[in-house]
């Protein structure tokens, strides 16, 4: 495993991966004026195929898989962001 | 001009990707053409060799307008196949701005215009008939058109400026948008029907196979629902075609519209060929791409002018039912609504279930109620083995 996929990640980090899987899908949202505490999808229009697309990049991005049954957790921004930090502590310590 | 969409009675040529003496394959992408929808890419539909353009780019011509000439195999070019020669619905070809021709005139007809000159006078709205060339002969250049405007003390429109652009791409749109829906609700007779469908075992295979898969292969549920729907047209073929001047012409070909919003407001309904012979894998691939295009690049003809039926999927948005509105030249449209869990009763026990809300609106001079309840009936039934889809 190459040695940065090994470090941990900050919140910042994390919540900047985020807004770059959705800045990509959504280019015309300003992702300053989204408030991370309310649901993301009453805030910003995707559709099932750009949250699928936001998973992918999330992937590539941290090399996290997310499983169909967790999109449930992706609500907020913040909610994301503690699901992914949650997932990203855990792998690594199984390593 | 290809006719590519009820709703397009004209187009703008961009750019050609071919010259004479080249030889063009069938399918092969030829030139992009702009419409209200965007940026088409024209593919042939023979092979042949390019005899002569006929069309400068930046020229907007109706649809039906020979955009250029094509031998095919063994034919001289005296005798070329003129490409646009598609069948245009309700494409009755009227008398559109001047077509630059790309050889020398004799004189007195129409002068050779430079594309930027013919931009120039739309922009200074002077008629291009009137401007004369410099010298005669020569190709009537941007100077000639301002000289000209200036004459006529035109005053020129102003400048618009680069937010405009947009504004008035979607105000393109929606003029296209209620084109095709006014012709639709004008002239197709519609008849709806509706039926509750219970999608668990789908639901499940779906979770099933994705658990399987690398994120990036995953399926979506609105592909299962595109196979079923593609496979049940094939019991009902009155649903799958298109009604042009009279009549109904059936496909042997389920090439399935996905109707898909633009950001930014606007649809539109690109085909997926042959959607009924095609793996969940490949209609998942298929409709990406699609997607990917709609929203970010470029769709080509036959997507556009192909499409035998449509699907509408609203879901998404937590719309329980869609009634949609036929495209025409199409004869039906079917709409998936939000999957749902109700309480359902299934052999004198009430089970949660997950439902989803399927209706068609079909063209009653094709086809009868009765008939379309057997599609509906079809779609249900084929849903209830996932597996063979």
């Amino acid at each position: 495993m190459d040695i940065s996929q090994n470090r941990a990640y900050t919140r910042k980090e994390i919540l900047e991966a985020i807004l770059d899987a959705l800045g990509a899908i959504a280019p015309e949202v300003d992702f300053s004026k989204v408030d991370p505490e309310r649901p993301l999808r009453s805030q910003v229009d995707l559709d099932s195929f750009d949250f699928l697309n936001a998973i992918i990049r999330l992937h590539e991005k941290l090399g996290i898989d997310i499983p169909e049954q967790d999109y449930g957790k992706l609500g907020t921004l913040n909610s994301t962001a503690d699901y992914l930090s949650q997932r990203l502590s855990a792998d690594a310590a199984t390593r | 001009m290809p006719s590519l969409g009820a709703d397009m009675d004209a187009g703008t040529l961009v750019e050609w990707m071919v010259k004479p003496g080249d030889t063009v394959q069938r399918g092969q992408v030829v030139a992009v053409v702009e419409t209200q929808k965007g940026a088409i890419e024209v593919e042939m539909w023979q092979s042949g060799t390019v005899d002569k353009l006929l069309v400068t780019p930046g020229t907007k011509v109706p649809v039906g307008t020979r955009l250029a000439l094509i031998a095919t195999k063994g034919e001289v070019s005296a005798t070329p196949e003129p490409v646009a020669a598609e069948p245009a619905p309700a494409a009755a070809v009227t008398p559109g701005p001047p077509v630059a021709h790309p050889e020398p005139h004799p004189a007195g007809a129409r002068a050779r215009v430079s594309p930027a000159a013919r931009r120039r006078a739309e922009e200074l709205k002077v008629d291009i008939g009137i401007v004369q060339p410099a010298e005669p002969g020569a190709t009537i250049s941007l100077a000639d058109v301002e000289r000209a405007a200036a004459q006529l003390q035109v005053r020129p429109l102003e400048a618009a400026p680069p937010a405009a652009a947009a504004g008035d791409w979607h105000a393109q749109m929606r003029k296209a948008i209620a084109n095709a829906m006014s012709r639709s609700k004008r002239e197709v007779p519609h008849y709806y029907l509706s039926t509750q469908i219970d999608v668990s075992r789908v639901s499940d295979w779906l979770i099933g196979e994705n658990l399987k898969r690398p994120v990036a292969s995953r399926l979506l549920p609105v592909v299962p629902l595109m196979k079923a729907t593609a496979l049940a047209l094939r019991e009902v073929p009155e649903l799958n075609g298109v009604w042009l001047n009279g009549v109904f012409r059936q496909s042997s070909a389920v090439h399935l519209g996905m109707a898909i919003a633009m950001r930014g407001g606007g649809l539109v309904a690109p085909a997926i060929h042959d959607a009924d012979r095609k793996t969940p894998d490949e209609l998942m691939a298929a409709l990406r791409d699609l997607v990917a295009r709609v929203r970010g690049g470029r769709l080509r003809s036959s997507e556009m002018s192909d499409p035998t039926v449509t699907l509408t999927n609203l879901g998404e948005q937590g719309v329980e039912q869609v009634f949609g509105v036929i495209y025409p030249p199409q004869v039906a449209i079917v709409g998936i609504g939000k999957i749902v869990e109700r309480a359902c009763v299934k052999d004198g026990w009430i089970a949660a279930r997950k439902v989803v809300v399927a209706t068609l609106a079909a063209d009653h001079r094709v086809s009868d109620g009765h008939r379309g309840g057997l599609f509906l009936a079809a779609l249900d039934r084929l849903l209830q083995e996932p597996e063979k889809l």
